[in-house]
């Protein structure tokens, strides 16, 4: 690993300061319409100019499912529709802001009910058709259908009541809302429009479902992103194509992708990853660990590595605090007792040694956290949230407080007992999958036992420890990770509110069990609806204090974004949001002819 | 090299390499799930007899390696202070066969840690998690191999002596159990459980599921045996004496088994302590931070620490002498002590 010298840090806060600036001082709004002669509005992108040709050779973790963004649930389907589809306003990556996309300008109403979205003109499909209001009054009349079960639609529910849309002319939109919404235009972010002379006919039938296939022709495919499918080799890669029509442009008034081909290489662990990297046959890695980051830097040839700094994922340990009535085991019942205890939670948060987990889970590549927003979000952090250093003897103060007491054990270490003279002993789940969360749980453990505590680390396959947690609800504690898509608090709904299906230490509850879970679903659903963002904030900030508080999720550490392109590859700047370096593929392109080897 | 004295070379060996890891808490410097959260992967340290000036020094010392400022596994030795290695010195807790409490090591510093075979990502110590890791490894493949023995013996010479309907459900059963894929019953065992095992637990619980599997072998093995030997006239004279059963299995037809049994045996253990080790580096075993051998290969499974650092594959390479000592013993007991022994026998027994 590299020496990170104080100055070299300086350095870059101020070139991080530098880029906000310039992204501030140029917004990323159309700087001005291009007009070409087939009367096209082009959105014109600031960064380098680059050279168009050559292919680009990503891998991705496994095979996606599917092209059709109306079913696509899994990350894979989802990286590979991300290049491929397009939205009406998009969140730049970089700046965690919107941007106009598809629609190059919008107006929302004084009440914030009515939004009035203006599409650019000239736009085609990437098989050369046109797309008009109609595609977009297409598009989310399928995402609302029930029938398709589309995961947008729930986003598309503001206020308990579907969004309608109406096109007033070919070229303008209006969304009507029955309730204000906070995040205003995010909404439209990753609602890609869909092909509406492709796919109408299988809606009407109902056959949606079937459409977008991986197997299908090439021609039978259609979208707005900068690239459309070309091939598919089961099992080894899926190749795109550049899409001829895109709507975007440099500074120069070329037209972009730069790219021709894109090219996903399926594999299927990060080793083999790094592996195929560090060969050359891929050309940019993302989703780096920080061993493996090490390792590629150790060996650094032909290729920079970047740490874009801390991402938006949250790992945490969490106590099952579900009431399960009757069905309880004894044995639950009684260590439920202490976890109920808020000054059991906050004794365990209190012993956690987050630095530790920073420095030998993430090799200091991530940042200690004490809430669910992370560094890595730029505006919605609570500055006021505290952050207390690791203290056993506080910890200790705290389950005396509680009633747990210490006796000495068989080898003369001394052990934790609740106030019945039980023993404190818990398991702790974590996915055997994933390497970084049960080297957490390890450390915990070691932790705990500082603490007189007896835990235990349970590694899970992930799938039934998601069973575990949310369906059975049978296990003591769980470290997991949640990674937000978005810097809005929106996009971790689920995990605030109590009736939400991620709101994990006790999921999809019909009424909040506890009146600090009620008092967070008020402050949540408050900042949905309010105007303002610094009411929003307010609002916010205080949800965050309240979950600080009473600890239902020990928050730990935050790994940094980490990822690595070939040097002659030009406009390379991975973000925190997802997708980390594919955000801005249109503008990859090498910045020499030489590796553009044929395939 | 006579049969018995190859016999008595490997059995000196092995009985070396056991004695080692019985003493595993004396020998080992610290204790073995004890983390070091400053030093993670710390190279092996040194033993030094000359100091950075070149001026000898009878007592060997090592110096501590610091980590260099801002990195996270980059080590540098701090000369200016040598660390003399000192002999029975106080350190961890330990328990010597289980009963014995001591805290006396081998060696060891002042109280500071010594890493002769490096860290791992925990900075616990390789070398007492190997010690340590053995004791629990061998004794599952101790056990194992004894519980699966005995079941064979008993299946075998009952299959063998009684014939008939018993010979054919017991062979028929064993041809079953030979065709179970183990791995996955381990699998589906392991599924099974309640989700917390205690290690105890967790390491009967491998020790029995080893045994019940293996025992189909060695129990065609004795049958066949006991078998030819249950007709030899010996064994008819005796029973035309009016001897039992019982008493022609225990007195006539099982010694004759031993040879059969005891090459097994030397076969069996290290293929149950690899067992033991595969369920451990597969997650399947003995639950961290309890060291095992197959938890500490387990940490090679890692891209980054196959490349990275070196001193992870030496408990391997630690493991190395106990395969050999039991196939040694293995091969040396399978060789015929004198070829020409049982026809000299029936021949005799003809005159």
């Amino acid at each position: 690993m590299r020496n990170r010298p104080a100055t070299s840090i300086r350095c870059r806060i101020l070139l991080r300061l530098l880029l906000a600036f310039f992204t501030l001082s140029f917004p990323h709004a159309p700087v001005h319409a291009q007009q070409n002669g087939s009367n096209e509005e082009l959105l014109e992108l600031p960064g380098e100019i680059g050279r168009s040709g050559g292919h680009l050779v990503v891998s991705l973790r496994g095979e996606p499912k599917t092209l059709n963004p109306v079913i696509a649930a899994d990350t894979r389907s989802r990286e590979v529709i991300g290049v491929m589809q397009a939205d009406l306003i998009h969140i730049n990556r970089a700046t965690q802001l919107t941007e106009p996309a598809l629609a190059k300008s919008w107006k929302i109403s004084p009440d914030g009910l009515t939004y009035t979205l203006v599409l650019r003109k000239g736009l085609k499909f990437s098989d050369g058709q046109s797309m008009d209001a109609d595609d977009v009054v297409f598009s989310f009349r399928v995402y609302l259908d029930e029938n398709t079960h589309a995961p947008q639609r729930d986003l598309l529910i503001v206020g308990g009541k579907p969004i309608v849309i109406r096109k007033t002319d070919a070229h303008t939109i209006v969304f009507q809302m029955s309730k204000p919404y906070g995040a205003g235009e995010r909404l439209f972010d990753g609602m890609a429009i869909l092909p509406r002379h492709l796919l109408e006919k299988p809606f009407q039938e109902g056959k949606l479902g079937q459409i977008g296939s991986l197997t299908a022709a090439a021609n039978q495919w259609a979208g707005l992103g900068p690239f459309r499918l070309k091939e598919y080799v089961a099992g080894q890669r899926l190749v795109l194509e550049r899409n001829p029509y895109y709507w975007k442009s440099d500074n120069k008034g070329n037209r972009l992708p730069y790219l021709d081909e894109l090219v996903f290489l399926f594999v299927p662990n990060a080793d083999a990853q790094v592996l195929k990297f560090q060969s050359g046959e891929t050309d940019v890695i993302s989703q780096l660990g920080a061993e493996n980051f090490s390792v590629l830097s150790r060996q650094q040839s032909g290729y920079t590595l970047t740490d874009a700094g801390p991402g938006l994922e949250y790992n945490f340990l969490f106590f099952n605090l579900n009431d399960l009535g009757e069905k309880t085991s004894l044995d639950l019942q009684r260590k439920q007792k202490w976890f109920r205890e808020v000054k059991f939670r906050q004794a365990v948060s209190l012993a956690a040694d987050r630095d530790a987990i920073v420095r030998l889970v993430y090799q200091g590549r991530g940042t200690a956290i004490w809430g669910l927003v992370t560094p890595g979000n730029k505006r919605w952090g609570d500055a006021k949230l505290p952050h207390p250093p690791r203290s056993l003897d506080r910890a200790r103060v705290l389950l005396k407080e509680a009633g747990f007491s210490w006796t000495s054990g068989p080898n003369g270490e001394s052990t934790l007992q609740d106030s019945d003279g039980k023993l404190v002993e818990f398991s702790i789940l974590t996915s055997s999958t994933n390497a970084d969360r049960a080297k957490m749980a390890a450390l915990l453990q070691d932790d705990f036992k500082q603490l007189g505590m007896r835990v235990q680390v349970v590694p899970l396959e992930f799938r039934s420890l998601l069973d575990r947690v949310t369906q059975t609800r049978e296990y003591d504690a769980c470290v997991m990770g949640v990674a937000s898509y978005d810097a809005d608090p929106n996009s971790d709904i689920n995990v605030w509110l109590s009736s939400g299906g991620t709101h994990l230490w006790n999921p999809s509850q019909a009424h909040p069990a506890t009146p600090w879970e009620a008092e967070i679903d008020r402050l949540i659903e408050d900042q949905m609806s309010a105007r303002s963002f610094d009411r929003r904030k307010e609002l916010y900030d205080r949800a965050q204090e309240i979950l600080f508080e009473y600890q239902p999720m020990i928050f730990l550490a935050s790994p940094d974004i980490l990822a690595g392109a070939k040097n002659s590859i030009g406009n390379f700047h991975p973000a925190v949001l997802e997708p980390y370096v594919l955000w801005n593929v249109e503008q990859l392109y090498w910045k020499s002819g030489r590796e553009n080897g044929a395939r | 090299m006579s049969r018995r004295r190859k016999v008595g070379f490997w059995l000196v060996v092995l009985g070396v390499l056991h004695g080692i890891i019985l003493c595993a808490g004396f020998l080992a410097p610290c204790d073995p799930v004890r983390q070091d959260r400053k030093s993670p992967y710390l190279p092996p340290m040194r033993v030094h007899f000359l100091d950075a000036r070149g001026h000898p020094h009878v007592r060997p010392f090592v110096y501590p390696l610091q980590l260099r400022p801002g990195t996270f596994d980059q080590y540098v030795e701090d000369t200016s202070q040598p660390r003399p290695l000192k002999f029975f010195v106080p350190g961890d807790p330990y328990r010597l066969l289980g009963f014995f409490r001591g805290r006396v090591h081998l060696f060891g510093a002042d109280n500071e840690r010594i890493y002769l075979l490096g860290s791992d990502g925990f900075g616990r110590d390789q070398l007492s998690r190997l010690l340590f890791g053995g004791q629990i490894s061998l004794l599952a493949g101790l056990l194992g191999a004894g519980f699966t023995l005995l079941v064979g013996l008993c299946v075998g010479s009952a299959a063998g002596y009684f014939g008939g309907w018993c010979d054919e459900l017991l062979m028929r059963l064993a041809e079953l159990f030979l065709a179970l894929p183990w791995l996955y019953l381990l699998f589906a065992i392991r599924a099974f459980l309640p989700l917390s095992v205690n290690p105890l637990h967790a390491f009967f619980l491998i020790v029995a599921v080893i045994a019940a599997v293996g025992w189909a072998r060695p129990a065609r093995l004795v049958r066949g045996v006991v078998l030819s030997a249950k007709e030899r006239d010996f064994v008819r004279a005796a029973r035309g004496f009016g001897a039992s059963n019982f008493y022609l299995l225990r007195r006539h037809i099982l010694p004759e088994t031993s040879s059969v049994v005891l090459t097994q045996a030397a076969i069996l253990i290290p293929q149950y302590v690899l067992a033991e080790m595969a369920l451990s580096f597969l997650g399947l075993g003995v639950p961290e931070p309890v060291p095992s051998w197959g938890n500490l290969l387990s940490n090679l499974q890692q891209y980054s620490v196959l490349v990275s650092y070196w001193w992870m594959y030496l408990p391997a390479l630690g493991m190395v002498p106990f395969f050999l000592g039991y196939l040694g013993l293995a091969s040396a007991l399978q060789e015929s002590p004198d070829p020409y022994k049982i026809e000299r026998r029936s021949l005799g027994s003809l005159a």
